[in-house]
């Protein structure tokens, strides 16, 4: 009986990742220059971005919290990133992180000293960051330089991997250690499994929650200079639904999102799994055979987000009932 | 926690600033906006600005009481704009002839505008099902149809703009009966309904009951699943009549805005009205005072010359406090 259940775990857990090989074993055997250099390439640079927002979303719902505020976050990092991107890297980079741990900050305090619900408290800071990027970004895109390097940071390469791919899965590991081998990462899975239990055994859930926050407002930051550098100007509108993308990218990932139970690197798979079916969707356009319009993808999305949850949940009943 | 149902707090405690603000904040702050906008704001007491603000305000309205009764369940749909944006796709494609030749255009219109709210109401039971049945969360559950619903209609108009001029259908939005906007009729009437239904039926309290414990509810013989369904439902419902409502006043559908960014408006609309997010307490009321006050607070900085970015800024902030109050005024 015990080992069956842990077949069901290990499904609903890694799930993701053999879909995720199926889906690219697909398009290895179907298109010419799938896994070619190119394409591989131009997939991880552009799903960095989402890479890193669902990272930080990561972390917030697995102590059974949420952050509505990364896609306007992301949009506020680039604005700040594109204003300071004349200084060099450093600064332009240090601007968006900056205000992104600021709104991440701000977030942290509504929810653990004033107690508003994460998703009242978070939907608030993403108005309150897209009206700050649109103030500071007088309401138009704001180019940045090309003088002092700084596309690099989205555009550049190192040998042949994208910097913002390699940014990103920097990022990744950080965040598999932080998770797996720290007592914060402990914690943060202890919070979301029960956080009363979690306080009266003396563990410090407030500063660890207003941590995740922190961490998901500077990640989406990131994700912002790095929006910046890739398309060369500040987007103050951009990032609208990049919240609802990551959460789903999250739950793909088999994070549950009552808290407690998540991985960083199945979260790594949903983001990949989600932004390969739409390059596989171009592939088979390009074929010729079928011409799905690009409005298909968020179909496809959708519907392919409704058959994960529907696994998931029956995993879970039958899990339940077992017990 | 019989206060959950029955909306008394408990009697006989000194008089606390707190509980007062909470309890009443939101007609307090719509009275001082009032006042404020009669003595700063030029050209306020005028038919006009009650007819812009009604007008602009009513979609996210009825969207909000259908949200209320969600959340009064404890549960959320972030389906809503997208569930417009396909009604507001499907009508015109009905009436344009799009489907089928137009014949009467009375008929036409009568078809389209009751295909489309069907095909919201659909869609609604849809989550209802998802949450109901699968026991799925309600924000995954409906965040589905959130990224899918809109594919769906720009897929239906393949993306682009279905411009009409039919004034049988335009009515709802244009028409003004004794001076009153259409839409100003639908929204009232909508509250109406849903103040009385939650308020003096079984089912409303069966909402309540279910948001409050649903465990409780259950064993008491109340139909979980069934009130689930039907909540979600309506708000798939009142989403469609607000998508019709926004076509109707843009003479225009475009799939890729219409109801873009509603589920939040009236999430927090819901918010500051004093709905329990975790549910067990839902007033429809309270949504439209809600929904009022965000939205006159927006006019009246761009009344005053603030600009829409910093208005939204401010909007963030009366969400925090409403609900923080609110909260106070619980803890005691």
């Amino acid at each position: 009986m015990k080992r069956k259940l842990d077949a069901r775990i290990l499904i609903g857990t890694y799930g993701v990742v053999l879909a995720l090989a199926l889906l690219i074993a697909f398009g290895w055997w179907r298109y010419e220059n799938f896994l070619g250099l190119f394409n591989v390439m131009s997939v991880l640079r552009y799903n960095s971005m989402f890479a890193l927002v669902a990272l930080g979303m990561c972390f917030v719902i697995m102590t059974g919290g949420i952050d509505l505020s990364v896609g306007s976050t992301a949009a506020l990092g680039s604005v700040a990133a594109a204003l300071a991107s004349p200084y060099g890297i450093l600064p332009g980079a240090a601007a968006g992180i900056g205000v992104g741990a600021v709104v991440g900050a701000l977030n942290g305090l509504l929810v653990t000293r004033l107690n508003i619900m994460p998703f009242i408290a978070t939907l608030a800071t993403m108005l309150a960051a897209s009206g700050s990027a649109l103030l500071l970004a007088n309401n138009q895109s704001v180019s940045v330089s090309y003088e002092s390097g700084f596309t690099s940071l989205g555009q550049g390469n190192l040998w042949v991997l994208p910097i913002p791919a390699l940014i990103a899965a920097g990022a990744y590991i950080i965040g598999s250690i932080v998770l797996n081998y720290t007592s914060a990462g402990r914690t943060i899975l202890a919070i979301g499994g029960n956080e009363e239990a979690s306080r009266l055994m003396g563990l410090r859930t407030d500063a660890i929650k207003f941590f995740t926050y922190l961490a998901s407002g500077g990640l989406a930051g990131l994700a912002g200079v790095i929006l910046a550098a890739q398309f060369g100007a500040g987007q103050p509108i951009e990032g609208v639904g990049w919240e609802l993308f990551a959460i789903a990218a999250v739950v793909v990932g088999g994070t549950l999102l009552t808290g407690g139970v998540g991985s960083v690197g199945t979260t790594l798979a949903g983001v990949l799994l989600l932004g390969i079916l739409f390059n596989v969707l171009n592939f088979e356009n390009g074929m010729g055979w079928i011409s799905l319009s690009a409005y298909w993808q968020s179909v496809i999305r959708g519907a392919f987000l409704l058959v994960v949850v529907i696994i998931q949940a029956r995993l879970m009943t039958s899990r339940r009932a077992a017990l | 926690m019989t206060e959950t149902l029955s909306g008394q707090s408990p009697a006989g405690r000194f008089f606390d600033p707190l509980d007062f603000l909470a309890r009443y904040g939101t007609v307090i702050a719509l009275a001082l906006l009032l006042v404020f906008n009669l003595i700063f704001t030029r050209n306020f007491a005028t038919l006009q600005t009650l007819n812009v603000n009604l007008t602009q305000v009513c979609t996210i309205v009825i969207v909000a009481v259908g949200m209320t009764m969600v959340i009064g369940t404890g549960g959320i749909d972030l389906s809503v704009g997208s569930i417009m944006a396909i009604s507001g796709a499907l009508a015109p494609m009905i009436f344009l002839g799009t489907i089928v030749p137009v014949g009467n255009i009375y008929l036409w219109v009568a078809a389209a505008i009751l295909i489309a709210v069907g095909a919201a109401t659909l869609l609604g039971l849809f989550n209802g099902w998802l949450v109901a049945y699968f026991r799925i969360q309600p924000i995954v559950a409906t965040l589905v149809l959130f990224i899918a619903g809109r594919g769906i209609a720009q897929v239906l108009t393949n993306g682009n703009l279905q411009v009409f001029r039919v004034p049988e259908f335009q009515w709802i939005g244009l028409g003004r009966p004794l001076g009153i906007p259409v839409q100003v009729i639908i929204m009232m009437a909508i509250v109406l309904l849903a103040a009385w239904c939650l308020r003096r039926t079984v089912f409303g309290r069966s909402i309540l009951a279910t948001g409050g414990n649903e465990r409780a509810a259950e064993l008491a013989g109340i139909p979980v699943n069934r009130v689930k369904l039907a909540v979600y439902a309506i708000s798939g419902f009142c989403a469609g009549i607000a998508g019709l409502v926004v076509v109707a006043i843009n003479s225009a559908s475009d799939a890729n805005l219409v109801g873009l960014g509603m589920e939040l408006d009236a999430i927090a609309a819901v918010a500051v009205g004093g709905t329990l997010l975790s549910g067990g307490k839902a007033t429809i009321i309270g949504t439209l005072l809600g929904a009022l006050t965000i939205q006159l607070v927006r006019y009246t900085l761009l009344a005053n010359g603030v600009p829409d970015a910093a208005a939204l800024v401010v909007k963030a902030a009366i969400i925090v406090l409403a609900v923080w109050l609110q909260q106070q005024g619980r803890a005691r």
